[in-house]
């Protein structure tokens, strides 16, 4: 499926991209499952998106956990803990 | 109720008074305002750059004012926070809520502001004279939100 994916702050800059839409694998049903296709990709995707790492997903603007569903052009952005006020 | 994020200051008695003139039922407004403090980590700031999330912050702001209405008796509130590049002494964030009793309105003020720091997608960067770097989330934050529990 097709998501829009969003970059911000530190990871923004790590990863050299502020978004992208990729066509996903199709085993790629659950947000868990995005991030570990993301890890595939090796170097720098592999190191922040690692399990333990501080990392924040939010899908269509809410806070999420791991385990949430995914759907056809959903909106997931990855970014590092926040740090307004 | 008032959400904005945006690059301009704002005027702290205005957005106050905002909140009462029209409703004879306030009689409490508490207000916090935050400030670019020039000593963080023991360096010497020079600016401060504001990144936010368009669309999920004001989504964001919108749903801990509502998290606040749940819990205790408030009439209005504003929440107002600044983007972009500030420096030290700057005003960067205003929440102000009006209820009918202080203890309401000092309780939600600080339960928002609270939630504000963990939660809402804003991004600071500090350009001080040894380069820039990416502000680290503390931990302090984490257990200042946690006290309200769920």
């Amino acid at each position: 499926m097709k998501v829009r994916l969003l970059y911000f702050a530190r990871l923004r800059e790590v990863f050299a991209t502020a978004q992208e839409t990729p066509e996903t694998p199709a085993n790629v049903q659950t947000l868990a499952d995005l991030l570990d296709w993301l890890r595939q990709r090796g170097g720098v995707w592999a190191e922040e998106l690692a399990v333990g790492r501080a990392y924040r997903v939010a899908v269509n603007q809410d806070l999420v956990e791991r385990d949430a569903a995914l759907h056809e052009n959903d909106e997931v952005a990855i970014f590092p803990p926040v740090t307004g006020g | 109720m008032k959400i904005a994020v945006q690059t301009e200051a704002f005027d702290l008695n205005a957005e106050v008074v905002a909140l009462y003139q029209a409703n004879p039922k306030v009689g409490a407004v508490a207000s916090f305002l935050g400030l670019v403090r020039d000593i963080n980590e023991g360096q010497g700031v020079s600016t401060l750059s504001l990144e936010h999330y368009p669309g999920m912050t004001e989504k964001a702001l919108a749903q801990i004012v509502e998290d606040a209405r749940q819990r205790w008796e408030v009439l209005d509130a504003s929440v107002i926070h600044r983007v972009g590049a500030l420096r030290p002494t700057d005003p960067i964030v205003l929440v102000a809520v009006a209820s009918v009793h202080r203890g309401d309105a000092f309780a939600a003020c600080e339960f928002i502001m609270d939630y504000l720091k963990t939660r809402a997608p804003f991004w600071k960067k500090e350009a001080t004279p040894e380069g820039e770097h990416w502000v680290d989330a503390r931990e302090s934050d984490d257990h200042a939100a946690a006290r309200w529990g769920r």
